[in-house]
C-alpha cells in the first residue's frame, strides 16, 4: 500500500515538484524570517552581552532598556560595593551623544566610559591599535562598521600587515564639541542601530557628555565565587532600591522592550504569516487537487480491497513525504542563505535559530495535517461505487 | 483464432491451478470431471449469487429514486451472465450491491455463500479483496503505474511480496495478449489495451467473482470485440460467476445467459442459443 502511495505521489512529476516547491518555499520564507527576527531583536541587547567581564548591572528603576538611562549616585556605588558576595563593583557610563566629523556632518554615537583603572565592559577583540592607548588624551576606540560608517571602508590592507589592517588611526573628531582622537578599532556583536559605538575612559566621558547631574548610570558587579548571581541581584536591590539584573535578564528585558514597543515584531510577524499563508495555501491547494483528481483511482483500490485505514494511510504517508522533503528542501535553502551572507555587515551575526527550525516545523506539521484531513474526509466519504458511474 | 485461444486458456489453467481448491465446491465439480475446460460447465454450475427482493432508493424523502423495485435473481458460475437493458434501469446499481460497494434498501444478497448483509465493514472489504474481480468503463487504471504493476495491484493489496506479485502480474498479462506492453503505462496504451490490463488486474486474484460494469462501451466495435471474446475465453471458468453489464447489443452474442432489467426490475431471463 505505501508503494502504491508513493508511486501515485511521484507519478505525476509536475504535480509532486510543485507540492515540494510549496513546502520548501514556505519553509524558507518562515524559518528565514523567523532567524533574522530573533537576530536583530536580539541585537537590541547584544551590546549588553559583550560585557562579559561583570555578571550583574545595577540601574536606575525606570530603564526600560539599555541605551535609555537616568544618571545613579555615587552613593549608590558605595552601597553596592558593601553588599556582602559582591567582588567588586565599578561605574560605567551608556548613552549616545553627538559627534561632529572633520568634514562638519555629525552622526549619533553610542558611548562607553569605562571605568579609568580596570576597563570592565572593554571590547573582547581589537582589529586596529591597542587597548591601552586608551589611556592616552583624549583616546577613543570605535566599532568596526562604525568606522565604516563614519569614514568609509578601510584602505586596502598590505599583506606584511603593520598598516592597522587599512584603518587610518589619529584621526581626530569632536564629541560635543571636544576633540576626540581615534586609537583603535574593534569588533563588537552587530548592534541593532548603526549608530557607531565609541568606547571612552569614564573620566573622559564626563567631557564628551552634556552636563547631567551624575553621568554615572550602571553600576557592573562581580559576583564573588560560589554566590548565587540572582540572589546576589535580590541583595543589591533590598540595600540601594536600585534595580539589579544579571547579564542575561538585562538582556531580555531590553529585547521585551523592542518587542512590545516598536513595530519590529508586527512587520515580521506579517511576513511569517505570509510566509504560513502561502506555503499553506501553495502545498495545500496543491495536495488536496492532486488527491481530488485521483479520487476515482482511490475508489478503484477501495473496490479492490483497500480498508479506508489503508487509504488514510497511504494520504498521510504522501502529505508527510512532501512535507518532509519541503521541510528539509527550505531549511536547507535557508542555512545557505545564512552561509552566503554570513560576510554582507547587516546580515552579520545572524544565523539559523532552534526556535525557527522548530516553529517552522510546526507550522509544516499544521499544514501538513490539516491538507491530510481534508483531502481525507472526501476519499473516505467516498462510495466505492463511484467507481462504475461514468 | 480458436487455437490461439486454446493456448490462452491452457496457460490461464495452469495459473490458477494453485488458487482454485479455495474452493470447496469448485472442487466438487472439479472432481465430478476429469476436463472442466471442455465440460458444459452450465450444467455442473452452482450458484454463485442469489439476490432476493432488493430493492435499492436514492436520496432523501423529497428527491427519491427508486433504482431497484424488487430484483429476484441467481447467477451461476462457469458461465457468462449478460445484464442489459436502458440506460438508467438499474444495471450498474445491481451490480454495485452484488459487488459489496453498496448497500441494498431491501431484499438480501448472497454471495459465494456469504450473507453480505451480515459481514462486517472490514468483512465487506476483505471478502471483497479476495473473492471479487472488477472491470470497469472507465478501465480506472492507475496512470502511475506501468500495465504490469497495475495488474499486481490487487496481490499486493492482499498481501503479496512486490516481486512475486509483478512476476504473477506479467504471466497474466501473457494471457490477455499483453507481454509486449507490460512495462508501457497507461497513457501509453489503446483503450483496448488498457481494458486488457484492467482484466489481467481483475483476474489476477482468481476471484470467484468476475464484475464488468460496461467494459466496452468506451472502445470502438473491434476493440469491444476482442475485450468480450477475452473475458469469454479466459475469465469464465468452472467456479468462476462473470457478470458484464451492457447496452451494447453488439456483445450479446458472449453471454451464455442474458438478464435483461428495465425500470428496476428484471423483464427477462433467458439462456443464449446462440452462445
Ligand atoms: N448515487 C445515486 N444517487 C441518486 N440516484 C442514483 C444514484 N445512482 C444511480 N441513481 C439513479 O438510479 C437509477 C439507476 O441508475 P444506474 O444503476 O446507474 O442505471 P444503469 O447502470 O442501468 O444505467 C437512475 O435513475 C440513476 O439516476
Ligand atoms: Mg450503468
Amino acid at each position: 500500500m505505501s508503494w502504491i502511495a508513493l508511486r501515485m505521489l511521484t507519478g505525476d512529476r509536475s504535480k509532486y515538484l510543485g507540492l515540494i516547491f510549496g513546502v520548501t518555499f514556505a519553509t524558507l520564507l518562515m524559518t528565514q524570517q523567523v532567524s533574522i527576527f530573533m537576530g536583530i531583536l536580539a541585537r537590541t541587547g547584544n551590546q549588553i552581552l559583550d560585557v562579559r567581564d561583570a555578571d550583574i548591572w545595577v540601574m536606575d528603576n525606570r530603564v526600560r532598556y539599555l541605551d535609555e538611562a537616568p544618571g545613579l549616585q555615587d552613593i549608590d556605588l558605595m552601597r553596592v560595593r558593601g553588599v556582602p558576595g559582591v567582588a567588586w563593583a565599578v561605574r560605567t557610563y551608556r548613552g549616545v551623544v553627538r559627534a561632529r566629523l572633520e568634514d562638519g556632518n555629525t552622526r549619533n554615537v553610542r558611548l562607553s566610559g569605562l571605568d579609568d583603572e580596570s576597563l570592565v565592559g572593554a571590547p573582547q577583540e581589537m582589529i586596529a591599535g591597542s587597548m591601552d592607548d586608551l589611556n592616552r588624551p583624549d583616546a577613543v576606540i570605535i566599532d568596526r562598521a562604525g568606522y565604516e560608517y563614519m569614514w568609509g571602508p578601510p584602505a586596502a590592507s598590505s599583506s606584511q600587515g603593520g598598516d592597522n589592517g587599512g584603518y587610518q588611526l589619529g584621526r581626530t573628531f569632536q564629541l560635543n564639541d571636544k576633540r576626540a582622537v581615534l586609537v583603535g578599532v574593534c569588533k563588537v556583536a552587530q548592534p541593532f542601530f548603526s549608530d557607531p559605538i565609541i568606547y571612552t575612559r569614564y573620566s573622559q566621558a564626563a567631557f564628551y557628555v552634556p552636563r547631567e547631574r551624575n553621568l554615572m548610570n550602571y553600576i557592573l558587579v562581580k559576583a564573588q565565587d560560589g554566590v548565587d548571581q540572582k540572589e546576589l541581584c535580590g541583595r543589591i536591590e533590598e540595600r540601594t532600591g536600585r534595580v539589579a539584573l544579571t547579564g542575561r535578564q538585562f538582556f531580555w528585558k531590553t529585547v521585551s522592550y523592542f518587542l512590545s514597543s516598536t513595530g519590529i515584531p508586527v512587520n515580521f510577524g506579517i511576513t511569517i504569516a505570509l510566509g504560513f499563508i502561502v506555503g499553506a495555501a501553495v502545498t495545500g491547494q496543491t495536495l488536496y487537487l492532486f488527491i481530488v483528481e485521483s479520487l476515482k483511482q482511490f475508489g478503484a483500490l477501495k473496490a479492490m480491497g483497500i480498508p479506508n485505514r489503508g487509504i488514510l494511510w497511504m494520504i498521510v504517508l504522501q502529505a508527510v513525504l512532501v512535507g518532509g522533503i519541503g521541510y528539509g528542501m527550505g531549511v536547507g535553502l535557508t542555512a545557505v542563505f545564512f552561509i552566503t551572507t554570513g560576510n554582507i555587515t547587516h546580515l552579520a551575526g545572524l544565523h539559523m535559530t532552534w526556535v525557527a527550525l522548530l516553529g517552522t516545523g510546526a507550522a509544516v506539521v499544521v499544514i501538513v495535517i490539516a491538507t491530510s484531513v481534508i483531502s481525507a474526509r472526501r476519499v473516505l466519504t467516498l462510495e466505492p461505487a463511484v467507481v462504475f458511474r461514468g | 483464432m480458436a487455437p490461439s485461444m486454446l493456448a490462452i486458456r491452457e496457460t490461464f489453467a495452469s495459473l490458477v491451478a494453485d488458487g482454485v481448491p479455495h474452493n470447496p465446491r469448485h472442487e466438487s465439480s472439479q472432481a465430478a470431471d476429469d476436463s472442466p475446460l471442455t465440460a458444459h460447465h452450465s450444467q455442473l454450475a452452482n450458484t454463485a449469487v442469489s439476490c432476493k427482493g432488493v430493492t435499492k432508493e436514492f436520496g432523501a424523502n423529497g428527491t427519491k429514486t427508486l433504482a431497484l423495485r424488487g430484483v429476484d435473481v441467481d447467477v451461476s458460475d462457469g458461465q457468462l451472465t449478460l445484464l442489459v437493458g436502458p440506460s438508467g434501469c438499474g444495471k450498474t446499481t445491481l451490480i454495485s450491491i452484488v459487488a459489496g460497494l453498496l448497500n441494498p434498501t431491501e431484499g438480501s444478497v448472497e454471495v459465494l455463500g456469504a450473507d453480505l448483509a451480515k459481514l462486517s465493514g472490514r468483512g465487506l472489504v476483505e471478502f471483497r479483496a479476495k473473492n471479487i474481480g472488477f472491470v470497469f468503463q472507465q478501465y480506472n487504471l492507475l496512470p502511475a503505474l506501468s500495465a504490469a504493476e497495475n495488474a499486481a495491484v490487487p496481490l499486493i493489496i492482499n498481501g503479496w511480496p512486490r516481486k512475486k506479485a509483478f512476476a504473477k502480474a506479467r504471466a497474466m498479462l501473457a494471457t490477455v495478449g499483453l507481454s509486449h506492453r507490460a512495462d508501457n503505462f497507461p497513457s501509453q496504451l489503446s483503450g483496448g489495451e488498457q481494458q486488457r490490463v484492467a482484466i489481467a488486474r481483475a483476474l489476477i486474484n482468481e476471484p470467484r467473482l468476475l464484475v464488468c460494469d460496461e467494459p466496452t462501451s468506451a472502445l470502438d466495435a473491434k476493440s469491444g470485440h476482442t475485450v468480450m471474446e477475452l473475458i469469454k475465453q479466459v475469465a469464465v471458468q468452472p467456479g468462476r460467476a462473470v457478470i458484464v453489464v451492457t447496452h451494447d447489443s453488439r456483445v450479446f452474442e458472449f453471454g451464455d445467459r442474458i438478464v435483461e432489467m428495465s425500470d428496476g426490475r428484471i423483464s427477462s431471463d433467458q439462456a443464449n442459443v446462440a452462445a
